[in-house]
Order: C-alpha cells, then structure tokens, then sequence
C-alpha cells in the first residue's frame, strides 16, 4: 500500500478547504442553524378586537415617512370597499372585514411584520436588507438594483416598488420608523396615534407573554393563537383576533418554518456540484478517450 | 431569399461562390460577397426583414418609453406579480433553451463524441446568444440596470440564491464567448487567439457543466423563496432545482434541432456539406439525449409530487392543467422522439423538438406566472410588455442571422488556407 504522508493529506485538504471555500461561499453557513430572533428585540401587538378602523395609523405613517397625499382623505370610510394592500404611497393600510362570527366589522392593520428571518432579507442578492437589533427590518436604497425578489419571498405581500420612478425605483415599505423613533427606544408612528391602545409596543418576549394573558383572562373573547407567534419563524408584530384569523385576511397556511429553510435544500448541493463535478467529468473524459490515447501513445512509441 | 435565387438573381451563396478563388475580403466576410447595392436588394427583397422592420417600427419606441417613463410605464407595475412576462420569457424560458452549448460541449470535447462535431459551434453560438439576450431582457426587467454589477463588485449578498444566478450567468457568459471565440477569430483571421483557446478548451466545458448545473437549477430555486405563492403541483423545495435542471437539458438540445433544421432549410446556401450530410444522422442523436432526459424529467416530476403529497391537487382545475403540461410538454414530444429514434426519422424528431420547446417555454411561465398567486388573482401582461419581449426576440433573430450568415459555423473553415472551401454546388444554393 501506497504511504499517504500526513503533509500530502494536510496539503489535499486544505487545497479543498479553500476551493470549497471559494466556491461554496456562506450560504450554507447561513442557513445551518435557525435564529430565533434578537432577545432585546421590540415588536407590537396589534389587538383586532381593539380596532375601530379610524386609519389614525394610516395617516400617522403617511406623515413620518413623508409619503405623498393620498387620493382619498384619511377619514375617509370608503377606502373599506375593497381590500387593500401596501403601496409605495402606503407603507400601512387598514381592512375592513365583515365576518359571520362576530356582530361588528372587524378591521386588520397591515404592515411589515420585520421577521425574525426575514424572507426579503435571505433573498436579496446585493445585502440592501438589514434585521437590525432592536426588531426592526431596514433596507438600504442606494445598493438596491431592483429585481424585486424581496417581492416574490415576502410571504405577506409587504414590499412595495416604486415603479413609478424611471430613475431611481426602490422597494418602499414599512421600516418601523427606525431612522426617526425606533433607534431610540421610542414607539413608531402608527403605535402612538392609536386612540384605542390597539396597538402596544413593546418587547417581543413580553408581548408574547401579554398576548397570552389576554386570551387566558378573556375566555371566549380570543382566538387560542397570536399570529405571528411561531409563524414563518416569528415575527416582531403579532396579532390577536376574534375570529379564526384566515376570516381577516391573515395566510394561515405559512408553517412556523422560516422561508429560507425551504431554499436550503437547493444551498446544500451548491458546493457539492461545485467540488464534485469537476472531478467526475474529467474521469467521465479520460475513460471516454482512453482509446484515443492509447492509440496516440503506441503512434508515439 | 430561396426564391430570389431560385429566380436566378444574384443569392449571397454564389457570390461568395464566384469569390473562390480569391482570398475573402471584407465585402465576402460582410457582404457575403455582394456589392452594397445587391446587398441592400437582398435585403428589401426578403418578406422577412419586413415583418422585423414592422415589429422595431412599433417595439423601439416602447422600449425607449420604458426607461423614460419607467417600467410603471411598460408593465402594470404589480406589486403582488413582481415578476412578469420580462423575467417568465426572457430569463426562465431563454436560458433553459440555451443549455445546447454546455450539452453539445460536454457530448464533443469531455464525452470524445467528435462526430457531433459538425453542430457543435451551432450548440455553442445558440447558448451564447441565448444567454447574453436573457441578459438584454434582465436589463429592461431591472428597476436599475446601471447598477447590474452591484452583486459583484459593491454590496454582495452572497447566501441569496439570485446572487449564484448573477455570478454564473456572467462567468458562463465569459466561457461562452471563450468557447464560440475561434469561430470568430477564423473570421477575422487570426489564428493565434484561435489556438489559445483550443489549449483551454476541456477546462472551459468542464467550467461550463458545472456553472450550468448550478444556474439551471437555481432558476427553479429561486421560486422556493415562495412557498405559499406558488402552485403546489408545480413548487417544491427539494426537487424544484432538479426539474429545472434537468428540463434544460431537453430544451437545450430541443431548442437546436429546431435551429439547426431551420438554418438546413433557409440557409442552405451557407452550410457545408459536412453540416447538410450529417444533419439527419445527428438529430436522431440530439433525440436520443432528449428522450433520455425528457424521459428522467417526467419520473422526477412524478417523485416530487409523491413525495411533497400534491395528489389531492391533480383533481383539482389544477391538476387538469398541470396534467395537460405534463401531457402535452413531456409526454407527447417523448412519445414522439421515440418514434423518431426506432424508425430512425429525423423529421419526426424534428416534431417533437418544436413540441418540446413549447412544452417548456409553457412550463416557465406556469411556473412564474400562471400558478404563481394562485390564490389570488390572475395577472395578464400589459400590451407594451409583450410588445417588448418580441421587439427584443426579433433583435435576437437579427444578430443570430447576421452571425450565421458569416462566421464559419455552418460551415467549416479549413486549416492552413487562407480562404474558406465553399464547397457549395450550384443545384444546393437552389435547394
């Protein structure tokens, strides 16, 4: 038997460490171990058996976020004919639904729910996302190229594009007011304008715990679950609601799996073909050719 | 432009004929040895050119409204349907039929199967032209196009799947043009660069199969991002990669039976007859391999919907139309190309490679645009939309004629010779 020297093996291996290195690149490394989220990280509980559906938030947010003026004013009721979603000119906006279980219209706030593992984050291919410590997911507009796969990841259909812009079209969605009030400790917008404290900022740890209490102190009062809770790997907003929350708009068929462990089977062969493939085909050409060769070394000789 | 040669005008392969003996100059390599004026009159006297000029007379100025209006402009600018036809045709549909070149590569230079020879620059020249067009209709999809070098030199996010796509589709790009390169430097007369790359050419394939693989497959990877959005007959998580991939393959090899029957049949004047002779014989080879992978393909489908637990699906509307693609996309062109190989019928193949490449182009954009937001609504494209995904097909067309009808890919440019063998006869350029 052939000696393997240790140097020889050392010097293989390293040589394999480095091209799967190259090659293989963190992706694999990013998506071995799920996160559950920054324990420090603020969320809001948004409470539907609260809500009266006055758009307070909606006009709150236009006003922080400098969007521009709606069609329609912010009192405006008819908005509730159909069911909206975020726009680049609405970073949240609020549903009215009329549901057989309860006696009253129920209304839903959406906005960016800031993930724990955000699906826009894990998909975006120049890093212009960011889940920044205190909860909140932000998004840097200058590196932004504009494919727009955030869009296609985000399982709550959040992001917005601003295609109404030739030269400079960027994502436009909620960021928890993070420039403005987050980063300091203070609630967003929207939190502070709720007249009905439908909305409580917060810690996401003692949200949850809160959230809990709720239904537990008002039996009957709740649907047994907080949205968000364990959804899509969690979330820093987080519902209560009245009604089995699929009568309100919410998917409820996401799973407690973050998006981008469905995308890690694909990661986990990328650096195997990457470190195989070569191998493999130059075995595939030398026995294909062997006759050839053959042929040339006798013609040689 | 048959029937001006039939008619006894001057055609563009008896020029070059007359031009024999003579070394080629550049009114041969760019007039096809015609003067400026037999030129042009060839080119008004083709029915062809003027559907082209009708399709840029109306897609140029929607293209050019596009990046000064914004694609708000050109599109519906959905924000539920991101993606569109832009992306559904000219990214997941093109690239797929652009897998010939690493498949007739790998067959021709790493397999040693040197009798597929005579297609394998035409292999090479369609996954290059394929992809470089992908990347023409990714630039009018991209909200900043200016910025397409972001994921590679300014702001990296390297575990997203579309950053794998950006890294090799430019690498595979650069093989590309390394591999389709001696064409054009017999072209142009330079044999050095010519030898250059022969030197590297195992590496090149083999860099080839492995970035194919991997783009292949991530195309379909990239619609694992969106697990709820998708159709379940046609998402899954562990397998969507290796649909994706493995139906290149078929479409690839599809996709240039069908350029190669095209050029045999309007372009006879310019292929030699190593190309003409062996054509039949070869595409009853490219059958071989698509029935293989058709074949493969059609099982893993199958596999992804036992083990995902979509059955309940097929009974659905769903099911109908997920069983009418698999039907008429897999199945029928497999049923097909069998045929074709057993009774050795190259016409037949040629059938089934039409049907294949349509059974593709349905499956992509089923995939990105049909079943997606199957739960919501279904988005149809604004007119400007398809209006520029054919203006941007019609330029596709024009450069791969203009290529085909000059460098020696048809047709072979003989060692040690200065001026190319035109082995045409004159009763060929009638055909």
């Amino acid at each position: 038997m052939k000696k393997v020297s240790r140097r020889s093996l050392l010097k293989a291996g390293l040589a394999g460490g480095v091209a799967a290195g190259l090659a293989g690149r963190p992706a694999s490394a990013r998506a071995t171990a799920s996160f559950g989220g920054y324990p420090e990280s603020m969320g809001v509980l948004v409470d539907l058996t609260r809500c009266i559906g006055c758009r307070s938030c909606e006009a709150a947010c236009n006003a922080e976020q400098h969007l521009p003026e709606p069609d329609l004013p912010f009192d405006d009721t008819s908005v509730f004919e159909e069911k909206r979603r975020t726009t680049e000119r609405a970073y949240t906006v609020v549903n009215r639904y009329e549901t057989p279980a309860a006696e009253h219209p129920l209304y839903r706030k959406i906005q960016c729910n800031h993930c724990n593992e955000p699906a826009c984050l894990s998909s975006c291919f120049v890093n212009a996302y960011r889940k920044t410590p205190e909860g909140a997911v932000i998004y840097d507009p200058t590196v932004c190229v504009g494919c727009r796969t955030c869009m296609v990841a985000c399982p709550f259909y959040v992001p917005a594009y601003a295609y109404s812009s030739a030269t400079n079209p960027v994502i436009k969605k909620c960021i928890f007011c993070y420039d403005t009030r987050l980063r300091y400790g203070r609630p967003p917008a929207c939190v502070e304008a709720c007249p009905q404290e439908a909305l409580t900022f917060g810690r996401r740890q003692d949200l949850i715990k809160m959230g809990h209490e709720r239904i537990r102190n008002h039996p009957g009062r709740y649907v047994d679950h907080i949205y968000g809770e364990t959804e899509v790997g969690g979330t820093a907003w987080m519902y209560l609601s009245s009604v089995p929350f699929d009568q309100v708009g919410f998917d409820t068929d996401l799973g407690t799996a973050p998006i981008i462990s469905y995308v890690k089977e694909f990661l986990t062969i990328v650096p195997m073909v990457l470190t195989i493939w070569p191998a493999l085909f130059v075995g595939f050409h030398l026995l294909a050719t062997r006759k050839e060769n053959a042929r040339d070394k006798e013609k040689k000789s | 432009m048959r029937a001006a040669v039939a008619n006894g005008k001057l055609g563009p392969g008896e020029a070059v004929q007359a031009g024999e003996a003579a070394r080629w100059t550049l009114r041969e390599k760019l007039l096809l040895g015609l003067s400026g004026r037999q030129y042009l009159a060839l080119v008004f006297r083709n029915p062809v050119n003027w559907v082209l000029a009708c399709i840029f007379a109306v897609g140029v100025p929607v293209i050019v409204g596009r990046f000064v209006f914004g694609l708000g402009w050109a599109t519906h600018g959905s924000y539920d349907y991101p993606w569109g036809l832009f992306l559904a045709w000219g990214l997941f549909t093109m690239v797929p039929l652009s897998a010939s070149g690493f498949m007739l590569g790998t067959t021709v230079e790493v397999f040693g199967r040197t009798d597929f020879k005579p297609i394998e620059r035409l292999a090479l020249l369609n996954g290059l032209l394929g992809y470089f067009f992908a990347v023409v209709y990714l630039q009018v999809d991209l909200g900043q196009p200016w910025r397409l070098i972001y994921p590679m030199f300014v702001s990296l996010g390297p575990a997203a799947v579309l950053f794998l796509v950006a890294w090799h589709v430019a690498t595979y790009l650069s093989v590309q043009i390394a591999e389709v390169s001696p064409a054009f430097f017999e072209w142009i007369g330079w044999q050095r660069g010519k030898q250059v790359v022969r030197s590297m050419i195992l590496g090149l394939t083999i860099a080839g199969i492995i970035l194919s693989t991997l783009h292949q497959g991530a195309l379909g990877a990239l619609f694992t991002y969106a697990p709820g959005k998708v159709h379940p007959l046609w998402y899954s998580a562990p397998f969507q990669w290796f649909h994706f991939f493995i139906s290149s393959i078929f479409a690839g090899l599809s996709m240039l039976i069908v350029v190669s029957s095209l050029c045999k049949r309007f372009m006879t004047w310019r292929c030699d007859e190593r190309f003409l002779g062996s054509l039949d014989r070869l595409t009853i080879g490219l059958a071989k391999g698509s029935s293989l992978a058709l074949a493969t393909y059609l099982v893993v489908k199958i596999i992804g919907v036992a083990h995902d637990g979509d059955w309940l699906y097929l009974a659905t509307g769903w099911g109908q139309y997920f069983l009418f693609e698999l039907f008429v996309g897999v199945i029928v062109p497999l049923a097909l190309f069998t045929r074709a190989i057993r009774h050795d019928r190259a016409g037949l193949a040629r059938v089934a490679a039409w049907i294949a490449v349509a059974g593709i182009a349905l499956n992509r954009i089923n995939t990105a645009l049909v079943a997606f937001n199957w739960k919501l609504y279904q988005e149809v494209p604004h007119w400007r939309e398809v209006v520029i995904v054919a203006t941007i097909y019609a330029l596709y067309f024009v450069v791969y004629r203009f290529i085909l009808y000059r460098w020696p890919i048809l047709y072979e440019w003989r060692e040690g010779q200065e001026e190319p063998c035109m082995t045409l006869s004159r009763s060929s350029t009638g055909g």
